[in-house]
This record gives C-alpha cells, structure tokens and sequence, in this order.
C-alpha cells in the first residue's frame, strides 16, 4: 500500500515521529477499533481515532443524540438532535477524514451479540455509562483474547485501565462484580464536567494508537486516576486477581452474561 | 505508625483495620470500594480483620460508570 500525496500531507505529523514513521501509519491505516458508547468517551475517542487514519473504526450505540448530550458528546451537533448517535458519529468522522471507513452499528451490546461484535477488531474501547455493560465487554474481550481499554467519568473524576490478553489484571479482577443498581452514583444523577470525556476518551485513543502502531507502555496492571479539581493524575498499580471469576485460575465465567439491571432508567 | 493512603502520608493509630481507615477517610459508597495494601486485594468482607502495619500502603479503588449506554437494559428496549 503506497501513500497518496495526499495522505502523506495528511499524516505528516505522524510520519515525522520516530515512533510512528511510514510504517507506523500504514498500521494505523490496517487497524480496526471498536468503539463501544458514541457518549462523552467513545466522541473524542472516536474524531481523533479517525483524524489519526485509523483504517477501520467501529461504533456502537443503539440511542439517538439528545439536549442534555451536547454539553460534552462533541462528536454531535445541534443540528443532530434525534438522529442516531452511530450515524452522527459517522458523518463526522467521515467530515475529518474520507480515508476511514466507518461501521455504524445501532444496536446495545448484549451477551449474544458481544462476541460476533468484537471479533473482527484489534481493539476496543468500553465508552459506556453502566456497570453491566463494563462486565460485559470486560468478559467478553478476556474471553475472545482482545485488548480493550476501559474507562469511566464522573463529575470531576476520571479513570482508565487497558487489559492485554495475558498481561496484566482484567477490570474484573478489581471490582469483580458490577454493583446493585443505583448503589454507586451515575454521570445522570450526579453529572459530569464535558471536558472530562474529552481528556479520558483522548487517553483511550492514545491507549489505542499505541497499541496499534506497537509503541511505548500500555497501561495494563495500572488504573490512571484523574482528578480536575485538585489537577491531580495518578497511576495507580493493579495486581492480578488469581480468584477472578473470568481470568483467574479456575475461572467460572465461560461466556458473556447479561446483568439485569432491575430499576435502571433508561432515560 | 505511619502509612501512606492514596499516595499521601498519614499517622493512624496502631493496630487500625482496613474498614476503620475506611471509615477515617470517608470513603464514598464504601460497600463497593476495592482496597489494596502494598499492591495486593484485601479481599472484601475481611476489611474488618485485616489489620494496617506501619509503612503500609493502602489505595481505594472505586467504581466509576460515565460515558453513554453500550448496552440495552431491557429486552423489550431492543424491539421497541
């Protein structure tokens, strides 16, 4: 595959880095991410995967974009009010860069569809509101063997993790199952600041890309904690959970589950 | 003695569990904090007994949702 002068205007600034070169674009051009929540997470995550020419990027979201969701999804406009988030998503990703091919899939991940979903990417991104969801992708990438990177926000609060299949502790093997509903708060009940998403979403892309372009330290056994107010990161070490119930020594999780969440709004 | 909690110093009392310096450092939703000490789980419902040593260090690890729905709640969400 050879570069359109085009691309080589487009990438320079990727081409230029020692870490990245030619070669390393060409790997971001043959990737394929999945981006799982076109929310406050998956939109930044998503304009700079595609702005990095990330060949093939995936995004999964069954809602349409709302109001109250542009305050920090700035993937979507004002003028997209009602459309499927995938699809305006789509648009702009594709407004960045034509070079991208883009997967829309309208739809929320569930214990059956999961697995068929992640099969064809090299990574995924966990961009989703609920702890259900976390587990099940958690599962779901432990047992295919996929590398995804998780992340969660909450009103000044921010955190992420990457798990690699055979390295490192998984995101059960720390908080080992999701909590009862509306036990711990949620970005709904207890808001979060917009540009949150935007600087844990940018991580994960960052986590992505370096996966990708097969560079630097990943942060797999590690949990980077981010708090705005005090302007405080921290990098916190994760041991491995030899008891987990989907990557530890007897595991008894052999396929995704569904947790019901009884009680959960749904809007 | 002295122990380090969430990368700060901090004089405790001898002999002062996991769930009392839970209870010191007002641990938000503390039924659904991961706890570990010198880079090991404490396993949840032993917080209790198990018992800080001077030059520990201690983080907590919490639940943290955000981002947008991934996944469908319901069934019937599916096919509405």
């Amino acid at each position: 595959m050879a570069f359109t002068n085009e691309q080589l205007e487009r990438y320079s600034r990727h081409i230029i880095l020692s870490e990245v070169g030619v070669k390393g674009q060409k790997k971001l051009m043959n990737g394929k991410v999945l981006i799982i929540g076109a929310g406050g997470l998956g939109a930044p995550c998503a304009l700079y995967l595609a702005a990095a020419g990330v060949g093939t990027i995936g995004i999964v979201d069954a809602d349409a974009v709302d109001l109250s969701n542009l305050q920090r999804q700035v993937i979507h406009t004002t003028a997209d009010i009602g459309k499927a988030k995938v699809l305006s998503a789509k648009e702009s990703m594709e407004a960045i860069n034509p070079d991208v091919t883009v997967r829309a899939y309208r739809e929320f991940v569930c214990a059956e569809n999961i697995l068929d979903l992640i099969a064809d990417y090299d990574f995924i991104i966990d961009g989703t509101d609920n702890f259900p969801a976390k587990f099940l992708i958690n599962d779901a990438c432990v047992l295919a063997g996929k590398p995804f990177s998780h992340a969660g926000i909450i009103r000044f609060k921010g955190q992420l993790m990457t798990y690699v299949p055979g390295q490192g502790p998984c995101y059960r093997c720390v908080f080992g199952a999701p909590p009862p509903p509306e036990a711990v708060p949620t970005c709904k009940q207890a808001g979060v600041i917009g540009a949150m998403g935007g600087v844990i979403g940018s991580l994960q892309a960052m986590e992505a890309v370096k996966f990708l372009i097969g560079k630097g330290e990943l942060l797999t056994g590690f949990l980077l904690t981010y708090d705005a107010l005090n302007m405080e990161f921290r990098k916190i070490k994760l041991p491995k959970n030899p008891g987990c119930a989907v990557c530890g020594a007897h595991p008894s999780i052999s396929a995704p589950v569904d947790y019901e969440q009884a009680g959960c709004a749904w809007k | 003695m002295q122990i380090t909690v969430a990368g700060n110093r901090r004089e405790v009392k001898e002999g002062l569990t996991v769930a009392e310096l839970i209870a010191l450092e007002k641990v938000e939703t503390p039924e659904y904090v991961t706890v570990s000490v010198n880079d090991a789980f404490v396993q949840s419902g032993t917080f209790a007994q198990t018992v800080l040593l001077d030059g520990d260090t201690v983080e907590f690890l919490y639940f943290m949702g955000g981002g947008e729905k991934g996944r469908r709640i319901w069934l019937s969400q599916m096919n509405s």
